[in-house]
């Protein structure tokens, strides 16, 4: 019917980009991070994130790719 | 009283980017809707691991991941009882032993099952007594993020409230129970990587696991307790009064570990009809067991956090604060939003409130889906307008009921949470007594899928009288300190417990017990009217083994048990 891995990856992607791109450019605002202990967790997780939103697709992919698509 | 938290525009981003996508999968789904099949049964076509995390994502609910945390504050390790024992042991059962049955017995729901194995009265009265106790549900955890939201972010309890109910509504309108189970395996992984900043965080704010033990040491010797009682899980349990969850190992092995979580994970369709929409029975067998893998770890994420908060709550210089009672005690369901304001910045921070967001739409919708598919086969088709026969345009018609039933089940849920911002404790006891049919439902079930002589007369007398003596129970016991009667004690005080919990379990041993007598009794006295055709597949003694001779042996449900069983019982000696 739909391959969840499809939508997932593309959210996680697009959040991924989206929350390491905020990270970056909030990077010298240290009174920001103070919260988190100094942490730029923006990055960090912008970066797990959009990884895992590409493993996703990738997954989704290679399914597809051997037999014909079904839909 | 607290000062708010502002989110800034990045957070409302990221949360409108995610109602996009689950709006959007309802969407894309809406199409295969063509007829009550699809879309109360989901075509009974889902892969085993989308299914199986969508089984423990409709249970991690907002109640459950703001009680959790809460409990681990309160209760610290001990609260893991309610993984490790409470739900694992039961998570195997229901997939090595139920399963086979309940999967092909080609029943669409629970009660169902109880119709085609006894008769039309036991179905009736657990679809009715299941249909009260969805809504109640629904509506309870509603109002509880409602005010959450409206308390810490400001946010206005009413647009919160039918916002969040309307997307709900939305994508399971759209795409029926296929639509609520795609978007749980979505909010799965929203819900982990949205509170996993959290558990880095604070544990990296308190020096690891190593440092959260010094800390909690004295402030655990202050209350009374041994260094490490909050660090712990069974080391205290010899005695209710040495381990801060106030239960000794009886009650948390036989009314946890037994009692309440076979009544929970093997009885309650909510949680059941993700694995009734497997693709075929060995697939509906795996999806108990995939969910039980992340369900273990689930502590780390929600409850470890919750212990930190209580070392972090008794060092001023932590700066933490916890919303306190009129008595003075912390309002345990804040602790996580407290946890995510306390440590996380614009953009995850607006990660974190999606995680709750997703918390609460997995809980509803599981609760939405499964009020129509009872709503539709049990009490409509069965009662008002049974199938004419015609099977193209039954379908058609039970598909339009099934979302009448769903737009119902979202304004039913949405009144309930405004008579709970009137009356939160009627719905508190409402939602009590309605969770006491589980036990004894449980014992029913069991009784017919493992002694063919079980009959349909005594499953009912025995779910009644379990229901019945478990309600007398509780009106005539209270908790210690209890102050309203809504906690028991309501027919007069028998018997005092300790704690609140030791009296839930109580109410689940006895409901179960006696059930289990009153129906092997009365199926004893009572004629089978059931004949072996009618029960074949439906109890274990008349129905063919599964083969599975080409499968290795770790793909096999038995297989993937034992790995199950294997790893929580290392993480219970690990944390013993």
């Amino acid at each position: 019917m739909v391959d969840i891995r499809i939508p997932i990856g593309l959210m996680f992607t697009i959040l991924g980009v989206l929350i390491t791109v905020f990270g970056l450019s909030t990077h010298s605002n240290s009174e920001m991070y103070l919260r988190s202990l100094g942490v730029n967790v923006n990055i960090i997780m912008g970066l797990f994130m959009l990884v895992f939103g590409l493993v996703m697709l990738f997954l989704a992919r290679k399914k597809k790719d051997p037999g014909t698509a079904d839909g | 009283m607290l000062e708010k938290l502002d989110l800034s525009w990045i957070d409302y981003l990221i949360m409108l980017i995610y109602f996009v996508f689950v709006l959007g999968i309802g969407w894309f789904l809406r199409k295969y809707m063509k007829n009550a099949n699809a879309f109360l049964e989901a075509g009974r076509s889902i892969p085993a691991w989308v299914a199986g995390l969508a089984f423990i994502s409709t249970n991690l609910g907002a109640l459950e991941v703001m009680g959790m945390t809460g409990s681990g504050m309160k209760y610290g390790m001990l609260t893991t009882h309610f993984y490790w024992i409470g739900a694992i042991p039961a998570m195997i059962f229901l997939a090595v032993f139920m399963m086979p049955f309940y999967y092909g017995s080609k029943a669409r729901s629970v009660p169902e099952f109880l119709k085609l194995r006894y008769d039309e009265k036991t179905r009736g009265l657990n679809a009715i007594l299941f249909a009260v106790m969805t809504i109640l549900a629904s509506g309870i955890s509603m109002y509880a993020l409602a005010i959450l939201m409206e308390k810490v972010l400001g946010w206005d309890f009413n647009i919160s409230l039918w916002v969040s109910a309307l997307i709900v509504l939305g994508y399971t309108y759209l795409g029926g129970l296929s639509s609520a189970i795609y978007n749980e395996v979505l909010q799965f992984f929203i819900i982990v990587i949205g509170l996993l900043p959290l558990v880095f965080l604070s544990l990296k704010d308190v020096g690891g696991w190593a440092g959260l033990k010094e800390s909690l040491a004295p402030i655990s010797t202050d209350m009374g307790y041994a260094a490490d009682a909050w660090t712990t899980t069974w080391k205290y349990s010899g005695h209710a009064t040495s381990n801060p969850l106030g239960v000794e190992w009886f009650g948390i092995l036989f009314g946890l570990g037994f009692v309440l979580s076979f009544g929970y994970w093997c009885t309650n369709f909510l949680i059941v009809q993700r694995a009734f929409a497997a693709e075929s029975v060995t697939a509906s067998r795996k999806v108990p067991l995939i969910g039980a893998i992340p369900k273990m770890f689930i502590p780390f994420l929600i409850i470890v956090p919750g212990i930190i908060s209580l070392a972090l709550w008794k060092d001023p210089s932590k700066n933490f604060v916890m919303p306190l009672d009129a008595g003075g005690k912390p309002i345990y369901d804040y602790t996580i939003i407290m946890l995510l304001r306390q440590y996380l910045p614009a953009g995850v921070l607006g990660l974190g409130i999606t995680a709750l967001l997703a918390s609460f739409m997995s809980g509803m919708a599981g609760n939405v889906s499964a009020f129509n598919t009872v709503w539709t086969y049990d009490i409509y088709q069965s009662y008002i307008r049974r199938p004419t026969g015609n099977e193209e345009a039954d379908g058609k018609h039970y598909l339009n009921v099934g979302r009448v039933a769903t737009i119902f089940g979202v304004l039913l849920s949405i009144a309930a949470a405004y008579i709970a911002t009137k009356f939160g404790n009627i719905m508190d006891f409402l939602q009590t007594i309605f969770s006491m049919i589980n036990a004894p439902l449980f014992a029913v079930i069991f009784l017919g899928m493992f002694w063919r002589r079980t009959t349909g007369h005594a499953a009912f007398i025995g779910l009644l009288s379990g229901f019945l003596l478990a309600l007398l129970h509780h009106g005539l016991t209270v908790p210690e300190g209890a102050t309203t009667l809504v906690k028991g004690g309501w027919l007069g005080v028998v018997h005092t417990y300790p704690v609140e919990m030791a009296q839930n379990f109580w109410t689940a041993i006895i409901a179960f017990s006696s059930a289990t007598l009153i129906t092997v009794f009365l199926s004893l006295v009572t004629r089978q009217i059931k004949t072996e055709d009618d029960l074949r597949g439906l109890v274990y003694s008349l129905t063919p083994r599964l083969k599975e001779e080409n499968v290795p042996w770790y793909q096999r449900p038995a297989g993937l048990a034992v790995i199950v069983a294997v790893i929580c019982i290392i993480l219970s000696i690990m944390f013993w």
